[in-house]
């Protein structure tokens, strides 16, 4: 066995390598660029090397800073992890040449699954089906019946410059075809100039489902189940989960098998990973192979309980694998998050800095986290955003699913923007519960990144009920000569939400008359809200900023914070901030006059925190919509904010070198 | 019911009409609360005994003699404040404008003059049209009555305005001479003289917002601290802020169990500081990292930004903190902020609450602008009110403290108790590069020379060892252990106990 292992790679991979070289007793060694000098992997590894300034070129990706460091630090092995070097076969090359194991598979596997046209060559040629169609030209409406034809229907007709749907047309008959291929070549030649049309075959929502597969050196071959990654942004996968809802048995085996005779076709050895294209009657299409270890793979061993990362570990080093296929087993269900630093609220916009506070779920059988960062760490502008991996395990998807939400809900990201509020969002979709999945899942059902909450009333409730709660328990506390870490015995509140109002009583439950709030403490209390009545228990200790409750004696957890007045309360994805009164001042408030926000198309703000570096305008200058207006640099980013609309300025708010908070204003337009 | 109670009872509720159903419809509409609703929110429920509610004035000038309502525009009384007393005017814009004369002054005179004898504040709800013209000179002399109280009550019980409607002309310098000013947005404005006059003599055009409303005095003027959005938020505020304060210059503040571990250890503290010491960082997340249940009160949140002062708790017990704000100006001390922090320190000085200095400065902010606006004076301003402070004084230098500057934030030589840096302290005269370019003014052609002698300059002077070295500083403590090492300073300075020189009263650099 290795005695030291490299790992060639940063963030939550490295640190989850590192976890199980622990386990298996290796030493193991961090790389590291000079903004990660201080990130979790390199604390985390027994040693550690510099190889390079902040860009991959320099650093993660520079091969000779790799190899140096290995040689420096006198490595048996490299593990790469995924992206990176992880599928770079000149790597490989040069690890072999200096004599130190690379962790994955040989050369020609590399090579040939790296390469998207010759590795669907040979899929074709050992029996995997790839999707059917060519970029040939099409040559006329009867041409493009007979290619049709070829494929099978549905097809997809295109223009060969085409782009942003224009020239795309999608055909279910001979008849459809030859109309549609006359219309997608006139809307091709006056889009594009060009009216070169080709055929391929339409997949009609498909899914991204791919197949784990495990060889040993002695041509032993396993597959490990299947995982459906179909809810993807931009082709950037977001929830995946093991095994697919749409996926039974008999197809397992049939992919599994597909699988397999494509890595024996290579003499892949180590993990890696097939992915298919699956259209909606079962048909499977092979688009690549991913030659490494997937980021997505812990779902894989939650359920079949087995750790890849020791198994590539023990491949390289020549051991056989002890299971056989009829042994794999697949045992409950498991979804992994991926939780990045984007802000679903503003078109995923990245967010960089520091991660201010960083509280995650406590790890249990069902839970597991695989993060790279820590609280006081920064998510930096240079490498991939994604802040953890949030997986859940339950003995079937429903309760897979429960755990996730209820995770997400305990997960605390503060100081940057995150997506876990869409990830909560997901996790309460009927369409994704129901497991009708689609690559266009995110697409269709969050068209415009996350939007307005549609209030369920009985979540506001139960989110109004607890505010109510745990401002009058705050309040109290602040009473002198009172024993005062109880509720009264009987208040009525009202509490103003999105200018609704709610009428709130609390009522003490008789037998907790005096029960001091603790660490583990429960506070019961009846709670009737506009007549509708629910019994609470609260677990709560005035400081933590989660709040478990027991509401009719189903769990809930919630985020709060305090604010000015009363609570802000995040649950399932959106923060709500309930104003809380006691009753006999409530009926005043109907005279405060509403402020209305401002009206904000007259200002520019500033879009995240950062230094104003140059105003290029001047008060009553006229700009054209385009022109640049300021410059704001965030995490050495210089961004130049442009008018959006013909413009006049009415008034500069800050100088050159002031710094910005995020929605401050820099400038009034007339 | 006997006639004789009948009676109380009417005229009870007679003057709790105040000006009248009409008016206080007139009240509401322009989104204001009436005095008595006010008081309401602000005390504990039940808890307000008024006084004087059958005081009228006395005045028969221009057919005063004949309009006389119950009570003369000013509602008086005690009451308490989450169980602590409190006394209370409320002025009643309903009640002739809520315009003062000589009984209305009378009032107020009276629920000051006994908040001074028991030892408990006094909060002014200021909401009037200024002096009753129809008395004159009588009514001028009861504002200077009650200006001459507030002198004689300040430092000795805490006196808080809260601005809610018009106060103009000479009616502003008795909030101005009290210790906190807040103000309500759009309904409350203040001001010597008002947009009308200004035109007159000075040809500029102002609004009432833009001359003296709640965000001119708390972004440009300073006059207020705090501001809120409309009446039951400031009154809620007003609950809170007195939590931190004690009720006389001879008690301590309330304290209050915490279930915030003493001995809390932050170890994202260990990354705040960023390599580059050019680069800022938000000293909010250290101040709110230390304290209690980040639960921080912040004072003049929207003004002189480049200071942060407020109160918090830390084990239970009220501290003030003062804290430069490298996020604005770099942190550095100028006019607007060197006062600011000079008020708020005098003002715990006055009232027992410990001081906890969290310091990043590199040094007064340079200028014409500052030297013609007297910098010195002003900076000296804080300089004073540290060096005079007499309660426990905590600093803890995180990373820049050039210059005299370093002096002024709570240094050892002038009397802070204990002192301690972080790691990343540079405690120097001034930054390397500015120092090199004075030392070795005749390598300034020698770029080459010039780096080497910054490195040095850096290496032995850009840390807190060369202070720690000579006792200016106690301990050079890991920024995670800041907590504790708070907590348990103000533990073992509970009992601190100084006596100085006699004197009338010093003489602050105003």
């Amino acid at each position: 066995m290795f005695k030291k292992v490299l790992i060639a790679n940063r963030g939550e991979i490295a640190c989850r390598i590192i976890k199980t070289l622990k386990k298996m007793d290796i030493k193991s060694v961090a790389v590291y660029s000079d903004p990660d000098k201080n990130s979790l992997h390199v604390k985390l590894a027994d040693e550690s090397c510099r190889i390079g300034e902040a860009h991959s070129s320099s650093s993660y990706l520079n091969i000779d800073n790799i190899v140096d460091a290995c040689k420096s630090m006198n490595v048996d092995a490299v593990h790469p992890g995924y992206g990176f070097l992880s599928e770079n076969v000149e790597f490989k090359k040069r690890l072999d040449k200096e004599g130190i194991k690379f962790i994955g598979p040989n050369e020609l596997a590399i090579d040939i699954m790296g390469d998207k046209i010759r590795s669907k060559e040979v899929a074709k040629g050992c029996g995997v089906p790839t999707v059917p169609g060519n970029t040939d030209e099409v040559r006329d409406a009867k041409h493009a019946i007979k290619v049709s034809n070829e494929i099978g229907y549905p097809v997809m007709i295109k223009a060969s410059a085409g782009g942003g749907g224009k020239g795309m047309r999608i055909s279910y008959s001979d008849a459809e075809t030859g109309e549609s291929f006359d219309r997608a070549r006139s809307e091709a030649l006056s889009s594009f100039g060009d009216d070169r049309i080709f055929i391929e075959k339409f997949i009609e929502n498909p899914r991204h489902i791919e197949i784990q597969v495990l060889a040993d050196s002695h041509g032993n071959y396993l597959y490990l189940a299947e995982r459906e990654c179909s809810i993807q942004r931009r082709h950037q996968k977001v929830i995946e989960e093991c095994p697919s809802p749409f996926i039974n048995t008999t197809q397992r085996k049939l992919m599994g098998e597909k699988a397999v005779i494509l890595a024996k076709e290579v003499n892949y050895v180590s993990a890696g990973t097939v992915e298919f294209i699956v259209d909606k009657d079962h048909n499977f299409y092979f688009l690549e192979m991913n030659t490494r270890l997937q980021v997505e793979h812990p779902v894989t061993e939650m359920v079949i309980g087995i750790d890849l990362v020791e198994w590539m570990i023990k491949i390289a080093c020549g051991e056989k694998l002890n299971l056989k296929q009829n042994e794999i087993i697949i045992k409950g269900w498991a979804i992994e998050s991926r939780i990045y630093a984007e802000d679903p609220f503003r078109g995923f916009l990245p967010s960089t800095g520091r991660v201010t506070k960083y509280i995650t779920p406590t790890e249990t059988e069902n839970i597991r986290i695989d993060t790279g960062i820590y609280e006081g760490g920064e998510i930096s502008i240079y490498y991939d955003p994604m802040i953890a991996k949030l997986c859940s395990w339950g003995n079937n998807r429903k309760e897979a699913l429960k755990f996730m939400k209820d995770a997400l809900n305990r997960y605390i990201v503060k100081g940057l923007q995150h997506n876990i509020p869409f990830l909560s969002s997901i996790m309460l979709n009927e369409t994704f519960i129901n497991g009708n999945l689609s690559t266009n899942f995110i697409q269709n059902e969050y068209p415009d990144g996350l939007t307005n909450y549609e209030e369920d009333n009985t979540d506001l409730s139960r989110i109004i009920a607890l505010a109510t709660l745990l401002n009058e328990l705050s309040d109290n506390r602040l009473k002198i000569n009172n024993n005062s870490n109880y509720l009264n015995q009987n208040s009525i509140f009202l509490v103003e939400y999105n200018k609704k109002k709610y009428d709130v009583r609390i009522r003490r439950e008789g037998a907790y008359e005096k029960v001091l709030i603790s660490n583990d403490l429960s506070n019961i209390a009846n709670v009737k809200i506009n007549n509708e009545e629910f019994n609470f228990c609260i677990y709560w200790d005035f400081f933590s900023p989660i709040v478990k409750v027991l509401v009719n004696k189903e769990e809930f957890f919630f985020q709060i914070q305090k604010e000015d007045f009363g609570y802000k309360i995040y649950n399932n994805g959106f923060e709500i901030y309930p104003k809380v009164l006691p009753y006999r001042n409530a009926h005043l408030q109907e005279y405060m006059p509403e402020k209305v926000d401002q009206d904000r198309s007259n200002f520019l703000i500033s879009p995240m925190p950062g230094l104003l570096v140059s105003i290029s305008v001047k008060v009553g200058q006229s700009v054209k919509e385009g022109e640049s207006l300021v410059v704001v640099e965030a995490m050495k980013m210089e961004n130049v904010l442009r008018a959006e609309r013909d413009v006049t300025i009415k008034s500069i708010k800050h100088n050159t070198g002031s710094s910005l908070a995020v929605d401050e204003v820099i400038m009034e337009f007339e | 019911m006997s006639e004789t109670n009948q009676k109380l009872e009417d005229m009870r509720l007679k003057a709790v009409q105040g000006g009248g159903h009409r008016r206080i419809e007139s009240q509401h509409k322009k989104g204001k609360l009436t005095a008595r609703e006010r008081i309401d929110i602000l005390v504990d429920e039940g808890s307000f005994e008024e006084w004087d509610m059958f005081v009228e004035h006395r005045a028969v000038d221009f057919g005063m003699n004949n309009k006389k309502i119950l009570g003369d525009g000013v509602v008086t009384g005690v009451g308490k404040v989450n169980g602590r007393t409190v006394f209370i005017f409320s002025q009643d814009f309903t009640v002739f404008g809520g315009s003062l004369s000589e009984s209305h002054a009378k009032k107020i005179l009276k629920v000051m003059e006994k908040a001074v004898q028991v030892g408990a504040p006094i909060i002014g709800l200021n909401d009037s049209g200024g002096a009753r013209i129809q008395e004159g000179v009588a009514s001028l002399g009861g504002y200077a009555d009650v200006f001459y109280q507030n002198v004689l009550a300040s430092g000795v019980v805490p006196q808080i305005s809260m601005i809610m409607g018009p106060c103009a002309g000479g009616a502003v310098y008795s909030p101005a001479m009290t210790d906190f000013i807040f103000m309500v947005k759009d309904t409350s404005y203040m001001y010597v003289t008002g947009p009308d006059v200004v035109k007159t003599v000075t040809h500029e055009n102002v609004t009432h917002e833009e001359l003296g409303g709640a965000i001119t005095h708390s972004s440009k003027s300073g006059v207020a601290d705090c501001v809120f959005d409309n009446d039951i938020d400031s009154l809620i505020q007003l609950r809170k802020l007195l939590s931190f304060l004690p009720l006389n210059n001879k008690s301590s503040p309330p304290s209050f169990d915490s279930i915030d571990p003493n001995d809390r250890i932050e170890t994202s503290l260990d990354t705040l500081i960023p390599d580059n010491s050019n680069k800022p960082y938000d000293m909010k997340e250290l101040i709110l990292k230390v304290i209690d249940e980040e639960d921080f009160f912040e004072i003049g949140q929207n003004y002189a930004k480049n200071i942060i002062i407020g109160f918090a708790r830390v084990g239970g017990e009220s501290v003030g903190i003062i804290a430069n704000q490298p996020m604005v100006l770099a942190g550095c001390l100028d006019i607007e902020s060197s006062v600011k922090a000079a008020r708020f320190v005098r003002f715990c000085d006055c009232f027992n609450i410990p001081l906890v200095t969290f310091v990043d400065v590199p040094g007064f902010m340079p200028g014409t602008e500052q030297e013609y606006g007297g910098i010195i004076k002003h900076g000296a301003k804080l300089l004073f009110a540290y060096a005079e402070a007499t309660v426990p004084k905590i600093t803890i230098i995180t990373r820049k403290a050039y210059g005299g500057a370093y002096d002024v934030m709570s240094s050892k030589h002038i009397k802070g108790d204990l002192n301690y840096a972080w790691p990343s302290a540079e405690i120097a005269v001034m930054g390397a590069k500015g120092a090199v370019e004075i030392i070795f003014r005749e390598d300034l052609d020698n770029p080459e020379k010039i780096q080497k002698r910054t490195k040095e300059y850096e290496d032995n002077f850009a840390n807190p060892y060369k202070a720690a070295s000579l006792g200016f500083i106690d301990d050079i403590i890991f920024p995670k252990d800041t907590r504790k090492y708070i907590f348990n300073g103000l533990k073992l300075l509970k009992t601190k106990n100084i006596s100085g020189v006699w004197k009338k009263h010093s003489n602050i650099p105003l």
